[in-house]
């Protein structure tokens, strides 16, 4: 088994407010092998975005990293100077956020953005940089490159802005790409076109992705595993074949049952009940307890760790089995 | 007053916007007018009770075609009739004011369409007031309206759509947004309406809330006896919600056809290519066509056929010639037509 | 970058908070207090706002009661001063009134005028700015000409003008009782372009947004939509520019009195105060233009700094 590319271990991410400290993250721990695409899944309010924050050293104050670690190939980067975070960025790390339209800068050209990327993070000479990127657009299926790499973003459509942002984010090859909704303000025609091009090229440059999305059925596409998330913690993750066919934990299993599907008019679509916890009223125990048909006692009380389900893991009670928690270490005490 | 089975008719509905440039500009600069067709020609009846869902990718018009149906920007050309009346061309502001009493309108961002600075009880109410009648009340216009009969009534409206009566207190900056949806729905339903337009109710709304939002409209429609024009982007849903839909793109209804038969047998290109274009869920792995280009601008759509440049069947006449909506399906070359046997080339 | 988004209760979760309660939790109050400098200010307004309100109670003497004023009294320097009088605080000017009297009272009349030509051009401004914002158009044109052409006359020419025009129209009757009404009017018309132009931008804004199509869809007049929907959501700003702007009218009264176009000097602001006084600065008696400056100096700074103050604690707000 490989070293792992990317490794977060009990990542916690607070944010200091008036009424005192407000845990945004609590304890999230996974891993991204090198060239593999993570999906990171989970609704609004459940932290998704701000993990890849946390990764790529962009998180706003008053939030911090209050706990844990992020290592990058082996090296500590979420304790990292300012300075040095900034080289890892782009050059390690390459990022996609959501919105092409604000990701480029309007007043510049289209090409002077790759190549200004280009030449901070390697020792090519300006046409060389040029002739890299004019490859890299190609790459993306920009067509009529001489004329469209001077032009400016908002000639653009915008599909092909989001591949020109694609194209910024590998042009340093960086070994993880961390992707923000990319494909969310996109028309759906469009969206499978550039999860298309995100495929490919990630392939082709073996760089890793973390793709962080609301929408189940991007995932579905793209990713190899897949982590689901809720109220900042990791509630499953594991093969995205498995968990989206055959759901473990509970709040997945509820959220894929209440996605339409195209294959036909149901009587009533799923619903799990109520909403996610506001993040400074997160139940005790397992987050998700209020709203879970499967709860019992111990979920009400204590917070499942993720356990191991096969080659998948599970954060819940249900399926514990073999983990000497105390309560089982009390029972055979008592014996 | 028998009720028809076709309470919506739309004929021929056109938008057209003006964005040239200033006279002076155009006049130094010798630019032509330039036109934004945001709906060109639009033909669809909806009959009571049912759902009508149209889909469409943006630029395709639908935002435009929802608020010219329920009133709220002037047609082009064309008709609106609800129950057989247009409402541009009354003049009796009674009979204008009973249209608006029929129909409602759900929008697409909870977070925009309720006053911030208005108590959710209030929001509610508003409606009641503006028609001057308590629930299910005679056509009275002026008639005086307890405050506690309206109060009973946003109370119910309230308990309908699974909210709380001391919900009615609280300001929208204190709901979620699927609630914040649920108060827009009691909006709609306080002046009993017969026909509702949603544009993208769920749009905004995660799946979770999306799946509550949509049960809970499908068993008003159950209740009371609705009809909806259901506005959207995402097949599912309407896979899920509409019995009847039409496809739209750069401001044309390119095939209408019973959910069933759209989903299963897809007649336009278009159609086959948003279906193939969804991402697979169910990961069944099927077959799907290669997917290119992108719409292009409405202020210059292509000659002929809107889709001639994206579609995979198009062939000299789609350039020159534009498709009908005939047997509802607007394409020389439809799918499921005699020359799509197996053969390309021209006729 | 996206902040986690707080969730609010959940339906059924009906505790509704008092009024008061709610007030004294919120972000608004907290900034208040957290900033000991704007507390200041606010306390200091306050006073001078008081003792301007309850002036006739609280001052020692009424100044301009020419049977309590004895020119034997007259240009005393301050108590604590060389050759102070007990009687007078702050000293005496040259008619023998009570300095920190006249003070007192001609706070009252600056604040008075302050505050009705801000709401003078507040309410033009507003109603203004709603109609070109929704209307759009050529009457939004008009309306918007109509300001630009208003912006090149500044407040001390409007007042001449119109000063000229009521002495020619009401033909020289009461002369103080049409200069209390031409300050406010002049120094009223000098501010409502900047709200108009506020104004019409969030209308524009707020007129897109989707409760705004609710409203129409029912059927309300634009009138209705205007002043029950629209007007409470743009609202915010204009706050800002009323406590900043009552600074300015303040100056700007002081600096017509001071000029002799003001009031008369038998119903004296703090500028008429300062003018009077000027005259006797270089002859030592330096107490009558000192005092008055100060107070107007203190005034005009606490309310600057209540603006500032609230212009920045506004600013997440607003959308």
């Amino acid at each position: 088994m490989t070293d792992p590319l990317l490794s977060v271990r009990d990542l916690r991410v607070e944010f200091a407010t008036r009424r005192g400290p407000l845990v945004a993250l609590d304890g999230i721990s996974f891993d991204i092998a090198p060239g593999e695409i993570l999906g990171v899944v989970g609704e609004s309010g459940a932290g998704k975005s701000l993990t890849g924050l946390a990764i790529i050293g962009l998180l706003d104050p008053p939030g911090h990293i209050a706990a844990g670690e992020i290592t990058l190939s082996g090296r500590r980067i979420d304790n990292l100077a300012p300075a040095e975070m900034r080289k890892i960025r782009g050059r390690r790390i390459g990022m996609i956020f959501q919105d092409p339209l604000t990701s480029l800068n309007p007043l510049l050209r289209v090409g002077e953005h790759l190549i200004e990327t280009i030449l901070a993070h390697s020792s090519l000479t300006p046409r060389q940089a040029r002739e890299r990127a004019i490859a890299l657009l190609d790459e993306v299926g920009i067509p009529a490159l001489e004329k469209r790499i001077d032009g400016y973003p908002h000639e653009f459509s915008g599909g092909m802005r989001q591949r020109v942002v694609i194209a910024l984010a590998l042009c340093a090859e960086p070994a993880l790409v961390i992707a923000d909704e990319p494909t969310t303000a996109l028309d759906v025609s469009v969206q499978a076109q550039i999860i298309a091009v995100l495929k490919k090229l990630t392939r082709e440059h073996g760089a890793a992705v973390m793709l962080i999305t609301h929408d189940m059925g991007v995932i579905a596409e793209t990713a190899d595993r897949v982590a689901v998330m809720y109220a900042g913690r990791i509630a499953e993750i594991g093969k995205v074949g498995e968990v989206v066919r055959e759901p473990l934990h509970p709040y997945a299993k509820g959220l894929m049952a209440a996605i339409p599907t195209l294959e036909g008019r149901l009587a009533r679509l799923a619903q799990i009940p109520g909403s996610m916890p506001r993040l400074s009223a997160i139940p005790q125990g397992c987050a998700f307890n209020p709203r879970c048909p499967e709860a019992f006692d111990r979920c009400r009380v204590e917070r499942p760790p993720l356990l191991a389900v096969g080659d998948r893991s599970a954060a819940c009670w249900l399926y514990d089995r073999g983990e000497a928690p105390a309560v089982a270490r009390g029972i055979e005490a008592r014996r | 007053m028998s009720a028809p089975a076709e309470l919506v008719a739309v004929r021929d509905l056109k938008c057209v916007f003006d964005v040239s440039k200033p006279w002076i500009s155009r006049l130094i600069d010798r630019e032509p007018r330039r036109l934004l067709r945001a709906v060109d020609g639009v033909d669809f009846t909806i009959r009571r009770g049912e759902t009508f869902g149209i889909v469409g990718e943006s630029g395709s018009g639908k935002s435009t075609l929802a608020r010219m149906v329920v009133g709220l920007l002037r047609p082009s050309a064309g008709q609106v009739l609800i129950s057989g009346v247009d409402m541009a061309a009354t003049r009796d502001p009674l009979a204008r004011r009973d249209v608006r009493r029929r129909m409602q309108m759900i929008f697409q961002d909870p977070y925009a369409s309720l006053n911030p600075r208005w108590r959710a009880g209030d929001i509610i109410a508003e409606p009641i007031f503006a028609f001057g009648r308590g629930a299910g009340g005679a056509n009275g216009a002026g008639k005086a309206l307890g405050k506690v009969k309206v109060q009973a009534r946003v109370d119910e409206l309230l308990r309908l759509v699974g909210l709380d009566r001391a919900d009615g207190r609280k300001y929208p900056h204190e709901f979620s947004g699927g609630q914040r949806q649920r108060i827009a729905i009691a909006r709609a339903l306080a002046s009993n309406p017969d026909f509702i337009v949603c544009d993208e109710p769920t749009s905004a709304l995660d799946v979770s809330i999306q799946a509550q939002i949509l049960n809970l409209m499908r068993d008003l429609q159950d209740q009371l006896g609705l009809t909806y024009l259901l506005i959207t982007h995402n097949l599912a849903v309407v896979r899920h919600m509409a019995t009847r839909v039409g496809v739209m793109y750069l401001g044309r209804l390119v095939e209408i056809a019973a959910s069933e038969a759209l989903f299963a047998r897809p007649r336009h290109h278009y159609t086959r290519m948003l279906l193939d274009a969804v991402p697979d869920l169910a990961m069944s792995g099927r077959a799907r066509t290669p997917v290119g280009g992108e719409a292009p601008n409405p202020i210059d759509p292509p000659p002929g056929c809107p889709f001639h440049p994206r579609c995979p069947r198009a062939a000299e006449r789609c350039k020159h010639e534009t498709p009908l909506l005939r047997d509802n399906v607007a394409c020389h070359f439809p799918l499921d037509g005699p020359e799509s046997q197996g053969r390309s080339g021209e006729r | 970058m996206s902040q986690p988004t707080l969730e609010p209760a959940k339906a059924g979760d009906s505790s509704p908070r008092s009024f008061v309660g709610g007030l004294a939790d919120s972000d608004l109050v907290a900034s208040f207090l957290s900033q000991k400098i704007i507390v200041a200010a606010g306390a200091i307004t306050l006073v001078l706002v008081l003792a301007a309100i309850f002036a006739p109670w609280v001052a020692p003497t009424n100044p301009f009661n020419p049977a309590t004023n004895f020119l034997i009294d007259s240009l005393t320097p301050p108590r604590f001063a060389a050759g102070g009088d007990a009687r007078f605080l702050l000293g005496t000017d040259d008619q023998g009134r009570d300095m920190a009297s006249a003070i007192l009272y001609g706070l009252r009349v600056s604040l008075t005028i302050g505050v009705l030509s801000v709401l003078l051009g507040g309410a033009i401004g507003i109603t203004l700015g709603l109609i070109a914002g929704y209307a759009g158009g050529w009457i939004d044109a008009v309306i918007m000409r109509v300001a630009d052409v208003q912006l090149t006359f500044p407040a001390i020419l409007i007042a001449l003008l119109l000063d000229g025009l009521a002495q020619a129209i009401l033909k020289n009757s009461n002369r103080e009782e049409t200069a209390f009404g031409v300050l406010v009017v002049s120094i009223g018309l000098s501010f409502w372009v900047q709200y108009a132009r506020t104004v019409r931008g969030s209308t524009m804004v707020e007129k897109n947004r989707d409760y705004v199509q609710a409203a129409r869809l029912i059927g309300l007049s634009p009138a209705r939509i205007l002043a029950r929907h629209i007007l409470p959501n743009v609202m915010g700003p204009v706050l800002v520019i009323a406590t900043i702007n009552l600074a300015i009218a303040i100056i700007t009264e002081a600096t017509l009195s001071f000029l002799g176009v003001g009031l008369p000097p038998t119903q004296p602001s703090l500028g008429t105060l300062i003018r009077i006084g000027q005259n006797f600065l270089f002859s030592g008696e330096w107490w009558i233009v000192a005092f008055p400056s100060l107070t107007l100096a203190i005034l005009v700074l606490a309310v600057n700094l209540l603006g500032d103050w609230l212009r920045d604690a506004l600013n997440p707000r607003l959308k």
